[in-house]
């Protein structure tokens, strides 16, 4: 049955695809196509665009993303954990208690080393 | 017959993806491409009824490390728009190192005995992973739970650095 | 035996169904509602003269962009440029796999009930924001490129309270599932609502950033950032983004429902016009937000997530692990 559960979301994936790029041919076949040089600059509050759009960026967008993906690791350990802790009893909650605990110190540390100020 | 075609197909997207990654000029498209590559490899875990770890898959490395990468090919000084050519004189010496770790690989799987067991498939579900994370395998688990601890501080220490 | 040239005719069927059920119920009625909703709350009428009480007014908008020029950038990334609103339209549409809308006798109304349901619906939720960089980023366009990355900064981290309030409401019901966790809600109190109120409101607020509306919108400020990502898409690929967008808004308001409120639950009325009931009084209750609140600085917006969701949605799973453990 798992299979079938997932064929679903195959064919879901293939079928969105196609339906959402439907309306792009219609608009194909209806819209006006008028050309000319301007039309295709890009939009910078109607003055001509200087320099590029692909410059370097902050490096706070890098620090953010990296606590984040330890975090969401962290989050999909908690799955697993909280559908079965109730079966395992205490022993589950002690030592999934350790885990969220050394997470939180990190949380703290990255807290206290200005890791999420954004200034 | 279905599942066959379902890998092939899976595989297909895999691979293409994968040589877009490493042969196209521009960084962002290489590391975008990476979501098709990561998405078959889902496609792939399901096959092999570990819905949990496709889960995982989605969650850590499509949606999380590939946004990572974005972030840090658009942290480097004019890395996002340039083209880069990705091929130099060494492709000849890279081909044979590839063929031979290629010939090397089926090789081994091909005179390997691999084990077979008759019977129903080992569930990999949610609730199996959780119930072994909490009995057998307690001891990893913390263990886990320090290495990201290390690797937050890392991060941090790292970046911060470079600031 | 399951049959599966059958299973994927069915698969087929129901894409077409849910797909157009998106994009009429959540998109075109979606917008109607929120300009009336916003129309009212501002003391205004809001669209009036299509059809109706200007009830076709979405519909006709829908036309007038099929019939607009597609303009790309010459600067673009064009293959990215395409994709993204293509991205953006089929996670908001996948999102919907696992919700469940009712019941029908013995049978629940719902695409799959996947194992890993709220996983699955966390995993779609983190691919919307793919979608929004690459588009953000294509357009080679200074206010697109900015407006992606802040989408991007503040949905991931958005996507961590997201996560806990759903371990939360997993360990109350002992499962993943959808379905299983409305069967887990037993009668008015046994809604999750109560027992989980916390995980409820980091959830909602959670979602809400989740989605870019106010006062989490400044990916998007119009004021700012011109629309942010998606300025430099014209006609329906513009019209795909706000698909994916309201396909979103709308599935986070029928998770909320499946999650907290129990479902397609409920007294007298059957079982689907409670669902659409309950998930219609969450999205009323986002727009309202919407037109009430300003936005939040960007500083703002990741202190209330770093800072506070993400250690109280920490503590409170360690508090609903000790009450259910002791």
């Amino acid at each position: 049955m798992l299979l079938v559960d997932w064929l679903y979301v195959g064919v879901f994936v293939v079928v969105g695809i196609i339906m959402a790029a439907l309306p792009l041919a219609i608009v194909w076949l209806l819209a006006p196509r008028v050309d000319y040089p301007q039309k295709y600059t890009t939009y910078e509050s109607g003055v001509v665009p200087f320099g590029q759009a692909w410059a370097q960026f902050n490096v706070r967008y890098y620090l953010f993303s990296l606590v984040f993906v330890i975090f969401a690791v962290e989050v999909i350990y908690l799955y697993p954990w909280a559908i079965v802790f109730r079966q395992i009893g205490k022993y589950a909650f002690y030592s999934m208690t350790v885990f969220l605990v050394i997470l939180l110190l990190g949380l703290i540390y990255a807290w206290r080393k200005g890791a999420l100020e954004w200034v | 017959m279905g599942q066959l075609a379902a890998f092939i197909v899976l595989s297909i997207v895999t691979l293409a993806a994968a040589v877009v990654v490493v042969g196209s000029g521009n960084i962002v498209r290489s590391a975008l491409s990476l979501i098709p590559t990561f998405l078959g490899i889902t496609g792939i875990y399901i096959l092999l009824q570990a819905e949990f770890v496709a889960g995982i898959q989605v969650l850590i490395y499509a949606g999380a490390i590939t946004v990572l990468i974005l972030f840090v090919i658009m942290l480097t000084e004019h890395g996002s728009g340039v083209r880069f050519r990705q091929v130099n004189e060494q492709v000849p010496l890279g081909m044979i190192v590839a063929g031979a770790l290629a010939a090397f690989l089926i090789a081994t799987f091909v005179t390997t005995a691999w084990p077979t067991s008759s019977g129903a498939l080992p569930q990999y579900t949610a609730s199996g992973v959780g119930t072994t994370f909490m009995t057998n395998m307690v001891l990893v688990f913390e263990a886990t739970s320090l290495v990201l601890l290390v690797a937050l501080i890392g991060a941090i220490v790292i970046a911060r650095r470079e600031r | 035996m399951v049959s599966w040239p059958l299973e994927i005719l069915k698969a087929i069927g129901l894409a077409a169904v849910i797909f157009t059920f998106l994009a009429v119920v959540a998109a075109m009625f979606g917008v109607l509602l929120e300009r009336k909703i916003g129309g009212w709350i501002q003391s205004r009428l809001g669209p009036k003269h299509v059809g109706p009480q200007g009830l076709f007014q979405t519909l006709a908008d829908t036309l007038k962009l099929l019939q607009k020029e597609h303009i790309q950038p010459r600067a673009a990334d064009r293959a990215i440029f395409n994709a993204a609103p293509l991205i953006v339209a089929v996670a908001g549409l996948m999102s919907w796999v696992v919700i469940p809308f009712g019941t029908l006798g013995e049978r629940v109304l719902v695409v799959r009930d996947l194992n890993i349901g709220i996983v699955f619906f966390a995993g779609m939720a983190s691919m919307t924001v793919i979608g929004i960089l690459a588009g953000g980023w294509s357009s080679n366009n200074k206010y697109s490129l900015l407006g992606g990355l802040r989408s991007a900064s503040q949905m991931v981290s958005y996507e961590l309270p997201l996560g806990m309030a759903l371990v939360a409401v997993a360990m109350e019901a002992g499962t993943l599932s959808t379905v299983g966790i409305v069967r887990a809600q037993d009668g008015w109190f046994g809604s999750f609502v109560f027992r989980q109120f916390p995980a409820f409101v980091i959830f909602l607020i959670a979602a809400t950033a989740e989605v870019n509306r106010v006062p989490f919108d400044l990916p998007e400020a119009e004021s700012e950032l011109v629309a942010g990502y998606f300025s430099e898409y014209t006609g329906m690929r513009f019209a795909l983004f706000q698909l994916g967008e309201y396909g979103e808004m709308f599935a986070m308001a029928a998770m909320t429902a499946t999650l907290f409120f129990g479902g397609w639950k409920g007294p007298i009325l059957p079982p689907l016009v409670w669902f659409l009931l309950k998930m219609y009084v969450v999205v009323f209750f986002l727009m309202w937000v919407r037109w009430t609140y300003p936005r939040y600085r960007l500083d703002q917006l990741l202190n209330l997530s770093w800072k506070v969701l993400l250690p109280a949605g920490l503590v409170w799973i360690l508090i609903t692990g000790y009450r259910i453990t002791f």
